[in-house]
């Protein structure tokens, strides 16, 4: 058992930036944007770590998939307590085609290389907001998955997780190793203290190519075209409930 | 005010509106200013760049939704500075051997710009008690930075910066608190004025006199409250800093241990002007956050407020305005910047340079803040709306840690010195 946890973190574009479509309409500006690690990648980090506090976890490996910049945000997680990083290179066009498929193949590859018991992801990413990377990554190693766990406890038998489901709270046990991922309400991330920024530095982030782990980049995927969403339309009041039912009717949404 | 007629009628009418725009105000993403040309990111390390990060979330989650309330309830708010020094904030710039954190000037000026974002007056307390710490790191032997360094880093402890006096500001070095010598003890008398903290925090670094007039017969002296003869003036009423408690420290033979005297007898006000180098780019870089949240909310509320048919920012003199008022905010930051490197590196100038960058960027600043607070209109002037907190808060900015005058007075010794 090698008690060691592998957390994936994407660098995405801060959430409080305001998007903006690319004129040709061919995705969203990025340049000159400003860019942070991905919300619900922070609370999969800040669990990693509380998981290692709590001295159940021995190891906090935190992986990024994208160009130098992806670096960056490997050191934030660094500077929250995890042990050391891993930067898969992936940039220009591979980068740009670089979805969920391709990155858990990535994950499922490095999971097998470090033996890691435990991945701890993102539930989904707030650019493309595509929830599927923990699934396919279950998937790919054939291991149990918990997902939008809002609640991780590590028993002795399996890992017990409270997951938000439409209907509810949902409580379900899986064996390991699993791969769990983070909703909203799983844990507040901390703040990186000064003294760990600066611990940070010395941490090792690993250098490794897609192609290192014989993991094959093409993507499945072609994006048509990106638009900004209909501008709302002003609403209109009516005076009675009659008027409303009839209007409803007429537009046809009764 | 001959506004309040048209105003009463707008606030009755935009009462959606306001409340709208006090959404959008305390709103998080505003103090971070992703905006790209006053990015305050720019030229700065990666490391820095984090620092800089945790800085503006701390203030945007911890201090700028409890801003107006700390305000308006005169509230000294213990318990967010000691999450902030959980963080490394209690001593930035004080050794790690006694629980600081080791960083640059630079760091620090970089550190409390991004936290005044949050809340001007109480990242200037955090800005004066980092300060005491320094000295205390600086001139203390080691019982003394062993006793006092630890808890003031972690915030146990708080500590004020006694100089001023009711008969010496400007003058400092005329100050009349006397500490006679008897036995293994200096007996205090006399008072300060305007102490920040003072009745509240634990440890105050008093600047007195042992010896002959001028500033060569002034020594500085930790004083603990609860010492017998410690005694504190009524809380003042402000019109800005009101998270902070100012109030008058007074001392009646109070006796205080000659352990606990800073440095050599003589060299008090030595140490306290060395103090103020650092205290001023402080303060400084307070008025830089402060210019910086103003600028955004000025933006802000040009973009969604329409008079004449269309928005506000439309109008080409607002435009120009604000052009003018983000420039000046980057050449401000500039030169803070360029002062904290100097003093970090004991340029032989970096007195007169932190005395310039105190002396331009407080007065810029101010005329920011005051400028958005204008372009506001009357919804500027009510304390719904933050930007008139920030004036108010860094007004007294121009005047603490050496008045803008007494800048002067350093920059034009420098200059005009007989080499």
């Amino acid at each position: 058992m090698s008690g060691r946890v592998l957390v994936g973190v994407k660098r995405v574009i801060d959430y409080a930036v305001k998007i903006r479509v690319k004129p040709d309409h061919s995705g969203v500006v990025t340049d000159g944007v400003k860019h942070s690690m991905n919300p619900f990648c922070e609370i999969a980090v800040e669990e990693a770590v509380k998981l290692k506090e709590k001295k159940l976890m021995k190891e906090v490996v935190v992986v990024s998939c994208g160009p130098q910049q992806s670096q960056e945000t490997i050191r934030t997680a660094l500077a929250m307590g995890a042990d050391r990083g891993i930067h898969v290179e992936v940039s220009g066009k591979d980068y740009e085609t670089l979805g969920p498929l391709q990155v858990s193949k990535i994950l499922a590859a490095l999971a097998k290389k470090e033996d890691a018991q435990l991945i701890i992801l993102g539930k989904q990413a707030i650019d493309d907001d595509c929830n599927q990377t923990g699934q396919m990554t279950a998937a790919l190693l054939d291991w149990p998955q918990g997902t939008f766990a809002s609640e991780v406890s590590l028993e002795k038998d399996g890992i017990k997780v409270v997951r938000e489901i439409d209907g509810g709270l949902e409580t379900i046990k899986i064996s390991t190793p699993a791969v769990l991922t983070a909703d909203l309400r799983l844990n507040t991330p901390r703040y990186a203290t000064l003294p760990n920024i600066m611990k940070a530095k010395k941490k090792k982030i690993a250098n490794v190519k897609p192609a290192d782990l014989g993991v094959d980049l093409t993507s499945r995927l072609e994006v048509l075209r990106v638009d900004e969403p209909p501008q709302r339309q002003a609403g209109m009041k009516v005076e009675t409930v009659d008027d409303l039912v009839s209007k409803l009717k007429d537009a046809g949404k009764v | 005010m001959a506004v309040v007629g048209p105003l009463s009628r707008i606030a009755r009418i935009g009462s959606t509106f306001c409340r709208n725009n006090s959404l959008i105000f305390s709103r998080s993403s505003q103090r971070r200013g992703i905006v790209s040309c006053i990015d305050p990111s720019h030229g700065l390390t990666d490391e820095q760049k984090e620092f800089q990060k945790v800085a503006f979330d701390f203030a945007a989650n911890e201090m700028a939704p409890h801003m107006a309330d700390w305000d308006q309830k005169e509230i000294f708010p213990v318990e967010t500075m000691r999450k902030a020094a959980q963080l490394g904030f209690g001593g930035i710039y004080v050794q790690p051997d006694v629980g600081g954190s080791g960083l640059s000037r630079l760091d620090t000026s970089i550190i409390f710009e991004a936290l005044s974002t949050g809340c001007v007056s109480t990242t200037a307390y955090i800005s004066i008690h980092n300060m005491c710490a320094w000295m205390i790191d600086t001139f203390g032997n080691n019982e003394q930075r062993e006793k006092f360094c630890p808890d003031l880093c972690s915030m146990e402890k708080f500590a004020s910066y006694c100089l001023t006096e009711p008969g010496s500001g400007s003058d400092a070095a005329s100050l009349l608190t006397s500490a006679q010598k008897k036995g293994d003890h200096y007996i205090l008398n006399g008072s300060k004025a305007f102490i920040s903290g003072g009745g509240d925090t634990d440890v105050y670094v008093v600047m007195c006199r042992t010896g002959v007039k001028g500033p060569k017969g002034i020594s500085c002296l930790v004083v603990e409250k609860g010492t017998p003869g410690l005694s504190f003036g009524k809380k003042e009423k402000k019109v800005g800093w009101n998270s902070q408690p100012t109030r008058a420290v007074i001392f009646e033979d109070c006796e205080v241990p000659v352990t606990n005297r800073l440095g050599e007898e003589g060299q008090g006000f030595n140490i306290a002007m060395k103090g103020l180098n650092g205290g001023r780019i402080n303060i400084a870089s307070c008025s830089l956050g402060a210019a910086h949240a103003s600028v955004l909310l000025a933006r802000d509320h040009l973009l969604v407020r329409k008079q004449f048919g269309e928005a506000l920012a439309n109008n080409q003199y607002l435009q120009f305005k604000l052009a003018e008022m983000a420039t000046k905010l980057v050449a401000s930051r500039l030169l803070v910047r360029e002062a904290a490197k100097a003093l970090q590196e004991n340029h032989p100038d970096a007195v007169s340079l932190c005395s310039m960058a105190k002396l331009f960027v407080t007065d810029e600043c101010f005329n920011i803040c005051n400028q958005a607070l204008q372009m506001h209109g009357g919804y500027g002037y009510l304390k719904d709306y933050a930007v008139q907190q920030f004036v108010r808060d860094i007004r007294v900015h121009q005047i603490l840690e050496g008045t803008n005058e007494v800048m002067r007075m350093i920059i034009s010794r420098n200059l005009l010195m007989e080499s």
